[in-house]
């Protein structure tokens, strides 16, 4: 682009838009890069977590995403959109966690193909809107593997021993649905939807688990980061907003 | 290109309508909105077309309704992949819009904005000509909050992020200013065609 921006940027005289947390780089986003496959661990019965060497990988942000593309050998190529599920400091690494979709060509592929040692395609870090770079408190609420982008900011807070509040709500249909049920600490409330450990009620998400982290917000107030299917995303964030949380610090990531 | 080990993919359809790197979602339309699907009543909704124009104008709900009916039928296409064939949108021509608030000669571009606040920056050529809707019924149905109603731009010919749920209105401009997606590293573009899916593509 070689337009110039000589006039302040045009803001919409409505409820503001919710802005991108960083600027994004246009050569990384452009490059595609070979990324070797290092490791695969099962997470659940329908997830594996998939480890790559990627050299020349600029870093990314928790939250952020990458686009994959496998090419068969007539040159077919199926494309998809994962996100980044490993924290940003795994110098020259990265992991993604991939449900096994019904029919998925490339999801498939991963499940039933790979093996170490076998090289994708992947462009990115993609996008800034959901990334989250560990300066505000953070509410995240996630269903399924919607609970990937969410883990890379739970790593991150961990690693980097950041002292701001992070909350995550993670919502999945049972204890052996639940991905990296090993790795969730203090900060984590998993809540099972159709059956649950002795002990733990079995139920969906409700105002009742929201409402008490918007009754004493941090200082600041929260950034809510919401991913999971369009259903759960506009159950969460109807939740959200009726327990106060502004519209405009509320981010959301659905799949598709 | 760099042949993947064992991937054989999904069987092959050639497609005429398909554009490189996506795949038809057949019966699926995801939603992939980025904040809270607004509670927008059409009582509520307005559309105002302003900027570098000689008459500034909004039209309310019945108003906008009122002008000449216009329907789009054809294919959609995402930046995150999927095409979708054969949809029936029904609205009025943006152009009946542009025609009464009329673009100065200096007009080049123009912002679409939502009620939520997203933004999306189009060349006035893409909005103009019969090429783009303010789009209130799918299918013969009022269109669905989460899929952009009451009402929502619709521009097919480029992805599908251009084409602003809840739209609240254009500001017509003399250069291009990017919007919300084009802000956060995607193209300014965004024509499926030429697979522009992010800057520098």
């Amino acid at each position: 682009m070689t337009e110039t921006f000589t006039s302040p940027a045009f803001t919409p005289p409505t409820r503001f838009a919710v802005p991108g947390r960083i600027a994004v780089s246009e050569q990384t986003a452009g490059a595609w890069q070979t990324a070797t496959l290092t490791e695969i661990r099962r997470e659940t019965p329908r997830a594996a977590t998939f480890r790559f060497a990627v050299p020349g990988w600029a870093g990314h942000l928790p939250g952020q995403h990458l686009m994959l593309r496998l090419t068969a050998e007539d040159g077919y190529v199926a494309q998809r959109h994962y996100s980044l599920a490993s924290a940003p400091d795994d110098h020259g690494h990265i992991e993604l966690t991939l449900d096994h979709v019904d029919d998925g060509e490339v999801s498939g592929w991963f499940h039933t193909v790979a093996r170490t040692g076998d090289r994708v395609e992947v462009r990115g870090p993609l996008s800034g809107f959901f990334a989250w770079p560990g300066d505000r408190p953070a509410l995240l609420i996630g269903a399924g593997s919607g609970v990937v982008p969410l883990m890379s900011m739970v790593r991150h807070h961990r690693a980097r021993g950041l002292a701001v509040p992070l909350r995550l709500l993670v919502s999945a249909r049972a204890p052996e649905d639940l991905i990296y049920a090993d790795e969730y600490g203090a900060e984590t409330t998993p809540l099972f939807t159709r059956s649950a450990p002795e002990g733990v009620p079995v139920g969906r998400l409700a105002a009742a688990h929201v409402a008490p982290l918007l009754a004493e917000p941090p200082p600041g107030g929260w950034e809510a980061y919401v991913c999971g299917s369009n259903a759960f995303a506009e159950h969460a964030s109807r939740l959200l907003v009726q327990a106060g949380q502004p519209v405009e610090r509320i981010r959301i990531e659905r799949f598709g | 290109m760099h042949v993947t080990r064992g991937f054989t993919g999904r069987p092959r359809v050639t497609h005429a309508g398909l554009p490189p790197g996506q795949y038809d979602a057949g019966d699926d339309w995801p939603v992939l909105s980025a904040e809270v699907t607004p509670d927008l009543a059409p009582a509520e909704w307005t559309f105002r077309v302003d900027g570098i124009v000689e008459r500034p104008r909004t039209w309310d709900w019945d108003e906008a309704q009122a002008l000449p009916a216009s329907a789009y039928e054809g294919d959609i296409h995402c930046v995150t992949g999927w095409s979708k064939f054969g949809v029936r949108f029904g609205g009025v021509s943006l152009d009946a819009f542009l025609d009464a608030a009329r673009p100065q000669a200096s007009a080049t571009h123009a912002v679409a904005y939502s009620h939520t606040g997203y933004t999306s920056n189009l060349p006035l050529a893409d909005l103009s000509g019969g090429r783009a809707w303010i789009a209130f019924a799918y299918e013969g149905k009022p269109l669905a909050p989460e899929h952009g109603g009451p009402a929502r731009l619709l521009v097919p010919h480029l992805y599908f992020w251009k084409s602003a749920k809840w739209i609240a209105g254009i500001r017509i401009l003399g250069h291009d200013e990017p919007g919300f997606w084009e802000q956060n590293g995607y193209h300014a573009r965004g024509n499926p065609w030429e697979e522009q899916r992010y800057s520098g593509d």
